[in-house]
């Protein structure tokens, strides 16, 4: 066998490809710094606002806003609870219901009252430490076509999906593995008592709901109105998905039952140790302003905190706000989640 | 290069002070690397779970391995990924031999697309096979939908190209000669390579089945789309525990019971490899393949071989086709409009269009690539020398398993542990966006070791003797023996770890900013959204993602040199 010196159009080539890398390199890791005043923005990792919301809040306090988004909401407050001594940020929003009071128990948030607060958000306040931004309502959702072409009334509560009529027709999520998941488990404590609930899943059980673990799956592949061949034409979701369904005739193919949901709250807070503490109370400000929470439903599919703040046309015809939602605070789920989990995998899953 | 001196030259008795200075200088590079990068932080992230007050928490090691849910996750995951490995290994192995010692039209197309599933989200991935298993999808009549075969089929989908691909470019390259020779002697084609040929691809198929089997092993969400909790191995455990329930106790323990797996694993293959693997017969370059045939004069084992492959190419096509084919689709009607929503922000969910974010990656990728082969191939340079002294060869075994640590270690556990371990300076990078393509770098150098290594290691002794006797320099040995064989797997390996990086999703969601999102961050967030049209993107963008990641391994495969003669 014989060998042969390394050729020269290798060389060429890997130090062209060497080359481009450190330029490419360069490229992606030159951050730039702000100059002036500033805050970081600690966010889930499904924030979204317009840019010209966005710098409607530059413009008017001369502070720009960095963004970090690292995770979904749990990942997310257990993130803060974790660097409490090297703090991610300066404000943050997103923490959700189920996942508050922990941040509160592990002391990552700083007071604040925000002279903005709406009279709506009062009743979710969990001390001085957190502060409402948006509301979402877990439902479940049908699909009204599936119903229409079978001439069979969809159902409406809780008890109606443990009917012989609905067997087999609903599909819905982990509590474990999804917060959406978590947010029925809610609603049939909520709805059914410490005592009533294991038995009212017992029933959804025996009726073949269908569990998966997360909401996407769920929705497009097994609900009839989303996926290519779904066959299940009941599905949780929120209250906000229909207007997502509206077909070319103007109505939305889906709908939401307004008797099944749960309410959940999104909160900012001041993060304990932020080293622009003002700026951050500024931005909490901002986010209840009109204008920021104008642009919930759209940009976030979130109900506005503040119920004067009208909600788009689409919603207010296919999504209305549900009028009286199960709810329970932060410190009640915080107490009940892991047993209940536990209790539910053990009568679901195992 | 501390193989026998030949008698020609002056005799030495120990290896040189300074090359050994050398060699420990080169190896400062990667292990630096990785103790500052991967060992560091993961230490922190285990250490906040296991120690209580200061000392470390026995009793809570002992009662989390005693929980029946541990020893279950534990049990499924050792059978989802011994079963994956297997299947993997068994289909890879006649496919390979029709992909890379058989010419036909279209090969080297069908080589790359083996390697596609490689890097698309496990997300869409389990999104794609249920729509296939679910009652009404096109296999629905199987009844596999939410089973542990669905689990492992999806598993086999993602696997099997990179064992085709290893084991593939050793075999090609494979000096023919002593199959030949059985043959005139008198053995049948089958014969010759099951007793010839198979016996010396042993240490590749054994380097690429260990990294099937990690990577199985910690599959996170394919199993969690796919099965559903009911199947839950240990990473989908760990993550649970870690971001749900911040019970980092649990999670630091399970952990432990990963890294566990990752010794025992390369420990059985380094046993079943033996002492001392025979050097490959390597050919400078590509052996001719002859042509595959199936009709009059083919041999038994063409057919059987691409019977076997044609069960591969299904496997892998069904899920990549269902994918294509819903590309196309909006609202029951055939569509481009999924690929034109590609330039826009979705439904509002996403803050950078879908092509932005596909910039993004592939800048990320160069970035994660280099880094990978840097380390990746020093490493290997380094774990391919034969230390006389006993201590340096342990020594190297330490080094060998340690490498491989990455694979087995969770994207959540390495995420959390960037989070606590580099924020302060002289390495305060928590915002910074050199953390991603370290973090996927992380994962893809093994993958480069594991390519690299068994060539090196296969490079015949005598090659360095013949040269060094001719009076070349161990750098120009290196640079003149090693470099050229070492070249094709280089390429190989910066093809896998551009795809690796990719793909990569876990840790990089950890680290990502929203203002810079990579292609599965967006699909990601595209499914979770229930905009109008945002699951048809998702869709669309991962074959967009397919499409990319084809090409980029195409063209590593392109950049391979070619020595020796025309491949046909």
């Amino acid at each position: 066998m014989e060998y042969r010196p390394l050729k020269r159009p290798a060389v060429s080539t890997f130090a062209a490809v060497a080359t481009i890398g450190l330029m490419a390199g360069c490229s992606v890791v030159g951050g730039e710094k702000p100059s002036g005043e500033s805050i970081t923005l600690v966010t889930h990792d499904s924030f979204a606002m317009s840019e010209e919301v966005m710098q409607a809040f530059t413009d008017e306090t001369g502070i720009s806003v960095t963004q970090v988004a690292p995770g979904d909401g749990g990942a997310l407050v257990n993130q803060l609870v974790l660097t409490k001594d090297s703090p991610l940020g300066d404000v943050v929003y997103g923490v959700s219901d189920s996942f508050a009071s922990r941040g509160v128990d592990e002391g990552v948030f700083a007071p604040y009252t925000s002279p903005n607060l709406p009279a709506s958000a009062e009743p979710y306040l969990v001390g001085d430490l957190l502060t409402p931004i948006d509301a979402s309502d877990v439902c479940m959702n049908v699909d009204l076509d599936w119903f229409a072409d079978r001439g069979i009334t969809p159902p409406e509560t809780l008890e109606d999906l443990t009917k012989p009529e609905y067997a087999n027709q609903t599909v819905l999520m982990n509590p474990a593995t999804s917060s959406v998941g978590l947010s029925f488990l809610v609603t049939t404590i909520a709805a059914f008592g410490d005592e009533g609930w294991p038995d009212y899943w017992q029933r959804l059980r025996e009726n073949g709901v269908s569990v998966v673990d997360g909401w996407s799956d769920a929705y497009y592949v097994d609900f009839t109105a989303a996926g290519e061949g779904g066959e299940r034409p009941i599905v949780l979701s929120y209250s906000s998905s229909p207007p997502y369904t509206i077909a070319d005739d103007g109505k939305a193919s889906t709908a939401a039952l307004l008797e099944t949901c749960s309410r959940q709250i999104e909160y900012a807070g001041v993060i304990k140790g932020a080293t622009n503490p003002e700026g951050a109370q500024k931005f909490i400000d901002f986010m209840l302003s009109e204008r920021f929470q104008a642009q919930l439903p759209e940009q976030m599919f979130v109900y506005p905190i503040n119920t004067e703040v009208a909600l788009p046309e689409d919603w207010e015809k296919f999504a209305p706000r549900p009028t009286d939602p199960f709810y329970l605070s932060p410190e009640q789920i915080d107490s009940g989640r892991t047993e209940w989990i536990e209790q539910w995998t053990s009568l679901m899953i195992d | 290069m501390s193989d026998p001196t030949p008698a020609a030259m002056p005799r030495r008795s120990r290896t040189s002070p300074l090359r050994v200075a050398v060699w420990l200088l080169v190896l400062a590079v990667p292990v630096v690397f990785l103790v500052v990068f991967f060992a560091y932080p993961v230490l922190t992230i285990v250490g906040r779970g296991l120690f209580e007050g200061g000392s470390l928490d026995f009793g809570a090691i002992g009662e989390v391995l005693s929980r029946p849910r541990t020893l279950r996750v534990i049990g499924n995951t050792l059978v989802q990924a011994t079963v994956g490995t297997g299947v993997s290994v068994a289909l890879s192995i006649p496919t390979a031999f029709v992909l890379y010692r058989r010419s036909f039209p279209g090969r080297k197309f069908l080589r790359s697309l083996l390697l596609v599933p490689f890097v698309l989200p496990a997300v869409v991935v389990g999104v794609a096979f249920r729509a296939l298993l679910a009652p009404h999808g096109p296999l629905g009549f199987l009844g596999w939908d939410r089973t542990l075969m669905a689990i492992l089929l999806a598993l086999v989908f993602f696997n099997v190209g990179l064992v085709v691909r290893m084991v593939g470019t050793v075999w090609e390259s494979l000096d023919p000669r002593a199959e030949q020779a059985a043959q005139t002697l008198g053995a049948s084609p089958l014969r010759a390579a099951l007793t010839v040929t198979l016996p010396a691809l042993f240490p590749v198929i054994g380097s690429a089945a260990v990294v099937v089997f990690l990577f199985c092993a910690t599959a996170f969400g394919v199993v969690l789309v796919i099965g559903g909790s009911q199947f839950a191995t240990i990473e989908v455990e760990i993550w649970l525990q870690t971001t749900q329930f911040l019970d980092l106790k649990t999670a630091a323990v399970l952990s432990i019971v990963q890294f566990g797996v990752v010794i025992l694993v390369f420990w059985l293959s380094s046993l079943m490899r033996g002492r001392q693997s025979p050097p490959l017969a390597l050919a400078d370059g590509t052996v001719p393949a002859p042509r595959l045939r199936l009709g009059k004069g083919g041999s038994a084992l063409d057919r059987v071989c691409t019977g076997i492959a044609l069960l591969t190419g299904t496997l892998i096509l069904l899920p990549l086709a269902t994918m294509l084919i819903r590309s196309f689709r909006k609202d029951g009607a055939w569509t481009l409009g999924n690929y034109v929503a590609l330039g826009t922000r979705g439904s509002q969910a996403l803050t950078v269009n879908v092509w932005d974010a596909a910039i993004n990656s592939l800048r990320i990728a160069v970035d994660a690539t280099a880094i990978a082969v840097v380390v990746g191939v020093t490493l290997a340079l380094v774990l391919s020398r034969r230390p006389r002294n006993s201590g340096a060869r342990r020594a190297m075994g330490l080094l060998g398993a340690f490498v491989m640590m990455p694979l087995g270690v969770s994207a959540v556990t390495v995420g959390f542990g960037f989070l606590i371990s580099l924020d302060r300076p002289p390495l305060d990078l928590r915002s910074s966006l050199i953390l991603i393509p370290i973090a996927q770098a992380l994962v893809a150098t093994p993958l480069v070791v594991r390519s690299v290594l068994p060539i090196l290691n296969g490079i015949n002794p005598r090659l360095h003797q013949a040269a060094a006797t001719l009076g070349a320099s161990p750098t120009r040995i290196l640079l003149t023996v090693d470099g050229p064989l070492m070249l094709r797997s280089v390429g190989l390996a910066a093809g896998l770890s551009f795809a690796i990086s990719l793909g990569e999703f876990g840790a990089t969601s950890f680290l990502v900013r929203p203002d810079r999102p990579t292609l599965p961050i967006v699909i990601y967030r595209l499914l979770g959204r229930p905009g109008d049209g945002n699951y048809e993107m998702a869709v669309a963008a991962s074959v967009i993602l397919a499409i990319v990641a084809g090409t980029v391994m195409t063209l590593a495969e392109r950049l391979q040199p070619s020595t020796s003669g025309p491949t046909r």
